[in-house]
């Protein structure tokens, strides 16, 4: 049994598939930490994870996490901090081989590895599909048939009451597949103070302590409005907050770090990718986020607390990915005088090539940025009228890979061609990429089943 | 009152990022009374105006007076969502900075309550 213990410190190390891998390493070594959190998991990340395992069985994890295990462990292990990772993404058998083996390779023994599975559905859609799951798109509302054939990847948000269950059983590491992301700090308090799932307010209170570092120094002075306020890029702090047993918490970064902790920088990252703030769905609860208080607890030091909660609905969320035909992309650019015209006239030129070429790309797949002429806040602020340079973007999009190619061939002759002042074609040919559309949906809670199993090495 | 036109820039702070083919825009008061100014001034209906040839299928607000915000939903803002779209912006990452780009006419009394760090 544990010993309930009045503060816990949690830390989210990695906010992405590709975060600084300086983050794992200066939180164990720069201060105090209990917990580190990894969260690599992305509608996205999913769907590259899935593709790379058809290409190789052997991959389809993060592999980042097994080359940071290798780094951190030792010093984990001394100082008794415990790892929650979603790096098992869509290959929890070859993540668990991958972590045993890497510990093996340090010369780490007793160290136990919890591993939740369950979230994967892809091989059971047609019984889950039979038995009355519809699937249907939340955002579009269409019906599942249309995809179906096409599906790549499908899995389930699952909470965290199954990481609770492997720290229960003892794990040092917890890997998981597609955990919800504040759900993975919402299992360490859950574990560590004795809360009950059904007392909202606290498990709301751990979603939202959950939602703000998901994303690494998003919280902590990164991406922030007031960037001239932060101080050392560099150096910047990864999140750790220290939660109290009553739900409510402090967000912090170690002594000496970088970066900015004020309520505005904290706010700023609760507003993040969020939708309606009154009810911000998890597999764990409902959380309010208009019931938040917060308030300056000291530099660098954020108080929350007050949150509220409500039972959670009785769906998971399931994030698909289908196979939705290919993509071209290629870029030159193009000095002025007259560029944004200039570029006008080799965009037209290359699709015109293309359909003497037999690809004729129809014009709601054809694409073009002009960069320089206010693409990014298009209608927004005013344009220069004639900017010296332009970045040109040209694209399509189609389901034949070979007729997109032919663009590739057709845009460097442009250059000898065309009008004068193109140039930048350093970075080569380009090549057609798979297009992965995205395909969110519910499924009922009682239709899934999420397994644990730790094993020590 | 005397009336001062200022950026939003100076009188609020922003996050975005995407929801699937839409983003989400947060937006931060740096006062209270400054909150309530937005309250009116800062409608759905504006906004949408604003980003009227990105947000293509229009906006709507939602409130959190307890944290001086608001969070603003733009509809088909990424040309097809994050993993098929071809747009350089694909996650809607500058749809906050781009939203501080308007300008407002606000009482120049209110600029006082910003407090300066």
């Amino acid at each position: 049994m544990n010993t309930p213990k009045k503060m816990i410190r949690v830390a989210n190390a990695q906010g992405f598939w590709g975060d600084s891998l300086l983050g794992p390493k200066r939180l164990v070594e720069e201060g105090p930490v209990d917990y580190l959190t990894f969260d690599y998991l992305s509608e996205i990340t999913m769907s590259i994870m899935q593709k790379q395992r058809m290409r190789d069985p052997e991959s389809g994890y993060a592999r980042d996490f097994i080359k940071m295990l290798k780094i951190i462990m030792p010093q984990c292990k001394d100082k008794g901090i415990k790892l929650i990772a979603n790096a098992a993404g869509v290959n929890a058998p070859a993540c668990l081989a991958a972590t045993k083996q890497a510990l093996s390779e340090i010369g780490l023994e007793g160290i136990r590895i919890g591993i939740v599975e369950g979230d994967d559905i892809l091989d059971k859609l047609d019984v889950l599909t039979n038995a009355g799951e519809e699937l249907v798109n939340m955002d579009t509302g269409a019906a599942l048939a249309s995809v179906k054939n096409d599906i790549i990847s499908a899995n389930v948000y699952i909470g965290a009451a199954s990481i609770v269950e492997a720290l229960q059983q003892g794990a040092d590491i917890v890997i998981t597949g597609r955990a919800s992301d504040p759900s993975l700090a919402v299992a360490p308090l859950v574990y560590e103070f004795g809360w009950s799932f059904e007392d909202f307010d606290k498990i709301a209170s751990a979603t939202v302590l959950g939602h703000i570092i998901e994303c690494g120094p998003q919280c902590t002075g990164g991406n922030y409005t007031d960037w001239r306020d932060v101080q050392d890029f560099a150096h910047i702090g990864f999140p750790v907050v220290e939660a109290y047993e009553d739900g409510s918490f402090v967000v912090t970064k170690h002594d000496g770090t970088g970066g900015l902790i004020n309520v505005e920088s904290v706010t700023s990252q609760l507003l993040y990718e969020l939708g309606d703030p009154a009810r911000y769905l998890s597999p764990d609860c409902i959380a309010d986020f208009t019931s938040i208080h917060m308030a300056q607890d000291g530099p660098n030091r954020v108080k929350v607390h007050g949150v509220k909660g409500l039972p959670p609905t009785d769906s998971f969320k399931v994030s698909m990915s289908f196979s939705k035909g290919y993509k071209i992309l290629t870029t030159l650019c193009i000095s002025g005088p007259d560029a944004i015209e200039k570029a006008h006239i080799v965009s037209d030129m290359v699709f015109t090539r293309m359909k003497m070429l037999g690809a004729d790309i129809p014009e709601h797949d054809r694409f073009l940025e002009l960069f320089g002429s206010n693409v990014l806040y298009k209608g927004i602020v005013e344009s220069p009228d004639q900017p010296h340079e332009i970045l040109m973007r040209l694209g399509a999009k189609g389901m034949d890979a070979d007729k997109l190619n032919v663009m590739s061939s057709e845009i460097a002759p442009v250059l000898t061609s065309g009008p004068p002042g193109i140039t930048g074609f350093a970075a080569g040919r380009s090549r057609a990429s798979e297009v992965v559309g995205y395909w969110p949906a519910l499924i009922n809670k009682d239709k899934i089943e999420t397994t644990v199993k730790v094993e020590e090495v | 009152m005397e009336q001062k036109q200022v950026k939003l820039m100076d009188i609020a702070l922003a996050r975005s990022g995407d929801k699937g083919n839409g983003s989400n825009v947060g937006v931060i008061a740096r006062s209270p009374e400054i909150y309530a100014f937005l309250d009116k001034e800062l409608t759905a209906a504006r906004v949408a105006d604003h980003f009227s040839e990105i947000a293509l299928g229009g906006v709507t607000r939602y409130d959190l007076p307890n944290l001086n915000a608001f969070n603003f939903l733009l509809e088909e803002s990424l040309g097809g969502g994050g993993t098929e779209t071809l747009i350089t912006d694909a996650q809607g990452k500058v749809h906050g900075l781009a939203l501080l780009h308007m300008e407002v006419n606000i009482d120049e009394s209110l600029l006082s309550t910003i407090k300066h760090d």
